[in-house]
């Protein structure tokens, strides 16, 4: 399965990934006790001198994350615009510096790091979840994706063999009980190999 | 014990499935990721703690880079974008939903639609609508008319949770970790 992050090394991907996620922390907070225009403009050049240092195709595909936000933001956009309310300026500023800071943060910080820092985080919980669970937990879940997803797929397309009409949600129900049994059987193999201990 | 863990991990896939599997769409044309469907049957088939369990597990995959949101998005972004009360409600959105099924002891169709109504509607949209008045700086009522058009969707998804809860009921009873 596909990561978000971004395949191009940049010297960010060198970063340790706590030290990126304090320094994200610490901007957005910021991004959100500036309230005026001009000092959201200078702080969103961090975020896009960032972006522009790691060329050009880097900044391509910077400006293809952004893109889900396309809509909200027309809608913010026009709805000032029609009310002739200056605020929108500061709103559509910090909420587009602040996903493409994040998005630059995800960009170059490879997956298993990201997630050895939030076990790190969720270590405070060890007496309710143990470390090792919690790391069995989120490796099936990436390999149950995938597994899931050709399920669901199989699962249609035999519809498709059957019936003129889409599948629909009519495939929910088989989709849902196929995971349920893998589940099952899953559990069976890992008590067959010693349980979780 | 491994039963509880495997199931966690399942429907924390089960979550992104439904949120990456083109939209489920109503003889109406209204187009609706089932990605809150997941959320609902979280709490309606796991319960409520691990319901949450499930729907964190999801969410911490998510942040860390993978793109299961529906459209596939993903990653710290979307702690940045209008729609993170709905990141936020998620969890508890399943939490609320398990809790009513367990702790009502109606028929298991009316408990779960009840429950996923409750909890994966109701809930779920005023946690996302304060989100989304928070970082949009609108009024409640002006980020409720935002959020309308997600709305009838919701809905119909509430209904279609009970109705796949009470199918697993009868055919996996084992499964329905709600009631056990």
């Amino acid at each position: 399965m596909l990561t978000l992050t971004s395949p191009i090394e940049t010297y960010a991907h060198r970063l340790p990934a706590s030290v990126k996620l304090a320094a994200l922390a610490l901007f957005t907070a910021t991004l959100f006790a500036l309230k005026s225009p001009s000092a959201l403009a200078l702080a969103a050049l961090i975020p896009a001198s960032l972006i522009a240092s790691s060329g050009p195709s880097f900044s391509r595909e910077s400006a293809r994350m952004l893109r889900p936000l396309l809509p909200i933001v027309i809608v913010i956009a026009l709805w000032h615009l029609i009310l002739r309310d200056p605020g929108g300026v500061a709103i559509l500023l910090r909420l587009i510096t602040a996903v493409a800071a994040a998005n630059f943060v995800t960009m170059t910080t490879r997956l298993a790091d990201m997630i050895n820092v939030f076990e790190r985080l969720a270590r405070p919980l060890r007496p309710i979840l143990p470390p090792k669970t919690l790391a069995l937990a989120i490796a099936l879940t990436i390999r149950f994706v995938p597994t899931l997803l050709t399920r669901a797929d199989q699962i249609r397309q035999s519809w498709r063999a059957r019936s003129p009409r889409r599948p629909g949600w009519r495939t929910l129900l088989p989709t849902t009980l196929a995971a349920l049994d893998d589940a099952d059987h899953v559990a069976e193999a890992l008590r067959a190999r010693g349980g979780l201990g | 014990m491994e039963k509880n863990l495997t199931h966690i991990a399942l429907f924390a896939a089960l979550i992104a499935v439904l949120g990456l599997v083109p939209k489920i769409d109503l003889a109406s044309g209204v187009p609706i990721t089932a990605q809150s469907l997941g959320i609902m049957l979280c709490g309606t088939v796991l319960g409520a703690k691990r319901g949450a369990l499930a729907v964190l597990l999801f969410l911490g995959l998510t942040l860390a880079g993978l793109p299961l949101l529906s459209g596939g998005r993903g990653g710290l972004g979307v702690l940045a974008s209008p729609t993170v009360g709905y990141i936020i409600g998620f969890p508890i959105a399943a939490f609320v939903t398990g809790l009513i099924v367990q702790a009502w002891k109606a028929p298991i169709l009316p408990a779960a639609v009840v429950a996923a109504f409750l909890g994966g509607f109701v809930l779920l949209n005023a946690i996302g609508i304060l989100g989304m008045a928070f970082m949009l700086e609108k009024t409640l009522p002006e980020a409720a008319l935002l959020a309308a058009p997600y709305l009838i969707g919701d809905t119909i998804k509430a209904v279609l949770a009970g109705l796949v809860t009470q199918a697993i009921a009868q055919m996996r009873p084992d499964a329905l970790l709600s009631r056990s």
